[in-house]
């Protein structure tokens, strides 16, 4: 490329005043940014990628400042521009968009309003033109029925579509550089697809420029010209995005795709090649074992209803004789599926579709409208869930929960978390026994032993996500439902508990319920799928059949969405 | 495992960066922090340690007998016998001044313990449980709200009777309803909480998830309200003292004696209801002061 770059960052430095001294959180980086081009910044946490975009726009928290090097935007120097300049940049010249698109609408603002806020206070529409305008930049975002949609509020869209709402404000002012910071995790793969497509749509045609900061090289790789992979702080290696999946040299990149879930590979793919490798589990084995046995857990006609807003005159209401304004919700609309002993089944869907009701209600935390749900011969589903608890069925059904933070008890050390179910329903008493049995645990899982007298905030996510798991297996369950166990941590971390959750399966002869929008990770672990829409079950059968050559309609719009990188 | 050798980040996307954190923090280390960081929340800790000081050794350190009268000094102003004068039964103020802190600090603590107590557990539940719990204790906490507090209390001492628990008592009660609605907030965020969830599967009962996995968790915030609370349970003792209600003359408290200093200052005697006063208004003061900084050292987002 022969004409100087957009933006142009040369050996940038930031640095964090902490407690302890000051932490360097990017480390003398160059990254830049051709006109027109899209470029991914990859990295797990921690690694400095969204600080560097901050340090871009200068929207650093107060701790935080720019130590050494130069950012310069089409020639002006953004390190040394005066705050008025800055804010005349931002919106203007270069514009964000965040991660949650809910937090960035006012949410007691017509979202027309919110557009036509942004081009008045930039100029690009008087007030006469303002509500023309802004429903033309929903029209731009695709956004159906666009003049409905003025008058609606954030509350009222769904999460795909608040982010178009977020593009077209992005956008109304014809930037030159957008920074995109993971603006589709959260979002269904469909609606990611979506998102994506559009935002590479609108850039393109208008000549942007692009940065997209992202945790998924999948997502790099299918949207971006240049990828720029990120590891503490320090860039450690960019290339073209063709380039960089064929021939990738630094060796964080190379563990970092070997890590990422793809079409063919199997769990201990996913490790890094220096991790002892244990044989490949069969997966099919165990179960097909079992075929003959009766179902671990039978699960017919399940319901779940809850009721919608009452409607009619306030007097009606008050008296109690509003009229429901249509049948109740269906949440969970009479499903039914076995899991066999040993086995792994994946229930799969897109938000709302009803998979984390149906796990609530087989681990008895939620009561069914209607249906049974037969554990071991006995229909479970009529024990109150309130009652559960004193049940002893609890014992033998247990759960991993998907945010491993919001799971623990801020207030309990990781070895008071995992005993306590034991405390509750298991026989070991006295402080040394559990002490022991909780060292085993720690053992089992992988956790070393000097993290037990820890309190939550002073773990990593993937050990608290150990801790975690280690409680779930504390009384040796049958049945154990994954909660997407590992959607909130790093890909490297998931390749590590994804194998550690398959091992101890095995070992411990468990039953698995894995609730996951990621396919990617379900045809690694999962013998069975259920795919759910809408409360009800789609497809259902192995797991090669379904991923491998589905026959609905839904599940191939799901597996079309998948960004792949390229093998 | 590959992870573990890793400084102890999170791994959760939406907080951009964290850095590592310290493997143990001891409360004193902490607190030095947060001194050195807002000075001022060092002030009210050394003035909240002046005021213990005073409850608790007053009696001992002070130069004069509270109770003694002396009218051959009756109404002299400060000086170098008498720091802060005389009354008009030549009593020594600044012996009473300081003697009186024990009362006055001992209502307060009472009142507030007792509020925390009751109010703080129907708060919680309430949260915890919803339901007919729920709107008891909110109809409750309104129906007390919908009285101006000052004579609420008024009021409930003069139906029950004219003491020093009395006092205690009503001062609790016109409290409840910002210890139940600050409880009841915050347990009804936590009550379906991921941690709350896991330990139901652990087999705990309601009641235990309450007092074991809600309660602790609330705890910070409890204190924080309860030293802002404080410095309002001294002025509404003093108050009710003040218009005669509770504690009862010639015993040293800081409303009495302001009451009976007031009728000298048209006449000049300033000092006989100035520095009473000036004790509570700096009580008051520190209560609130320190508010902030209990907030600060019990608050997890500054504690990093």
């Amino acid at each position: 490329m022969s004409s100087p770059p957009l933006l142009d960052i040369r050996n940038l430095t930031v640095e964090f005043a902490t407690r302890r001294g000051t932490v360097q959180a990017v480390k003398a980086i160059d990254v830049s940014v051709g006109k027109g081009q899209t470029v991914a910044i990859v990295g797990e946490s921690g690694s400095g990628k969204s600080v560097t975009s901050y340090a871009v726009v200068r929207i650093l928290d107060r701790a935080g400042k720019v130590a050494e090097g130069s950012i310069s935007f089409s020639g002006v120097d953004l390190v040394a521009a005066s705050e008025a300049q800055m804010r005349d940049l931002r919106g203007r010249e270069i514009s964000m968009i965040f991660q949650n698109p809910r937090a960035a609408l006012n949410p007691i603002r017509k979202v027309g309003k919110q557009i036509e806020d942004v081009l008045l206070q930039h100029v690009q529409a008087t007030r006469a033109t303002a509500r023309e305008k802004a429903i033309e930049a929903l029209e731009k975002v695709k956004i159906a029925r666009p003049q409905e949609r003025y008058d609606a509020y954030p509350f009222e869209l769904s999460g795909g579509m608040c982010q178009r709402v977020v593009i077209a404000l992005a956008l109304a002012c014809q930037p030159q550089l957008l920074i995109a910071d993971e603006p589709t995790t959260g979002l269904d793969v469909t609606t990611q697809k979506a998102v994506m497509d559009l935002i590479v749509e609108l850039t393109r045609e208008r000549g942007m420029s692009t940065i997209l900061i992202t945790h998924d090289l999948g997502l790099a790789a299918a949207y971006c010209d240049k990828v720029v992979v990120m590891e503490k702080g320090r860039v450690v290696e960019t290339a073209d995005a063709k380039e960089i999946f064929r021939n990738p040299q630094h060796p964080y990149t190379r563990k970092l795709m070997k890590a990422t879930p793809r079409v063919g590979s199997s769990l201990t793919d996913l490790l890094p090649d220096d991790q002892p490798k244990r044989s490949a589990p069969a997966k099919t084995a165990a179960a097909l074992a079992t075929a003959s046995e009766p179902p671990l857990l039978i699960v017919e006609n399940l319901v779940k209803e809850y009721p919608r807003p009452v409607t009619g005159s306030f007097l009606a209401k008050l008296i109690g004789k509003g009229e429901p304004e249509k049948p109740a919700f269906r949440a969970v609309d009479g499903i039914g599926f076995t899991v066999r002993r040993g086995e792994t089944l994946g229930l799969v869907g897109e938000s709302g579709c009803g998979k984390s009701t149906t796990s609530m209600m087989v681990n008895r935390l939620l009561d069914p409208t209607s249906g049974r749900i037969v554990f071991d011969g006995q229909d479970i589903g009529a024990i109150p869930a309130r009652q559960f608890a004193t049940s002893a069925f609890r014992r033998r059904i247990q759960m991993v929960f998907q945010d491993p933070t919001d799971s623990l008890n801020p207030r309990f050390t990781a070895e008071r978390a995992i005993v306590d179910p034991i405390l509750r329903m298991g026989k070991i008493r006295g402080r040394d026994a559990l002490r022991a049995r909780c060292e085993e645990l720690a053992q089992l899982v992988g956790l070393p032993i000097e993290l037990i007298d820890r309190f939550p905030h002073q773990l990593s996510g993937g050990q608290k996500a150990r801790v975690g798991i280690a409680r779930a297996i504390a009384l040796d369950p049958d049945l154990v439902i994954l909660d997407e166990p590992t959607a909130a941590l790093d890909v490297s971390v998931q390749a590590v508990v994804l194998n550690l959750l398959e091992e101890l399966k095995q070992r411990l002869g468990m039953s698995y319920i894995f609730v996951s929008h990621d396919l990617n990770v379900v045809r690694l672990l999962c013998d069975r799928v259920i795919v759910m829409k809408t409360g009800q079950i789609v497809e259902q059968g192995t797991a090669e059949e379904v991923l491998g050559a589905p026959r609905a309609e839904y599940t191939k719009e799901l597996l079309n969405a998948i960004p792949h990188p390229p093998l | 495992m590959n992870d573990m050798s890793q400084p102890p980040v999170a791994a959760d996307g939406a907080q951009p960066l964290r850095f590592e954190a310290p493997p143990s923090t001891s409360l004193i280390a902490h607190a030095r922090h947060i001194v050195a960081e807002n000075p001022v929340t060092g002030f009210a800790f050394a003035l909240f340690a002046l005021i213990l000081l005073a409850a608790v050794f007053g009696p001992w350190i002070v130069p004069y007998d509270p109770l003694a009268s002396n009218t051959s000094v009756a109404l002299h102003g400060p000086s170098a016998a008498h720091w802060f004068g005389t009354d008009q039964l030549g009593r020594d103020i600044f012996s009473r001044v300081i003697v009186a802190t024990r009362l006055d600090f001992s209502i307060a603590v009472a009142s507030v313990a007792l509020v925390f107590l009751l109010g703080g557990l129907a708060g919680v539940m309430a949260g915890f449980f919803g339901g007919w719990v729920d709107t008891v204790v909110g109809r409750i906490a309104d129906t007390i709200m919908a009285f101006p507090l000052f004579v609420l209390a008024m009021g409930i001492v003069a139906a029950l009777g004219n003491t020093v628990t009395n006092i205690v008592i009503a001062t609790a009660i016109i409290n409840f309803p910002l210890y139940a609605r600050v409880a009841r907030a915050e347990a009804n965020v936590r009550r379906d909480a991921g941690f709350v969830q896991a330990a139901r599967l652990s087999g705990n009962s309601e009641w235990r998830l309450l007092l074991t996995q809600i309660v602790p968790n609330i705890m910070p915030i409890m204190a924080v309200q309860m030293s802002l609370t404080m410095g309002y349970a001294i002025l509404n003792a003093a108050g009710l003292s003040f218009i005669g209600l509770g504690v009862r003359p010639p015993t040293p408290e800081w409303g009495i004696m302001v009451a009976e200093g007031a009728s000298f200052i048209v006449s000049g005697e300033w000092w006989v209801a100035f520095f009473p006063g000036l004790a509570l208004m700096t009580a008051v003061f520190c209560f609130n002061l320190l508010g902030d900084g209990v907030r600060d050292l019990v608050d997890p987002q500054r504690r990093n």
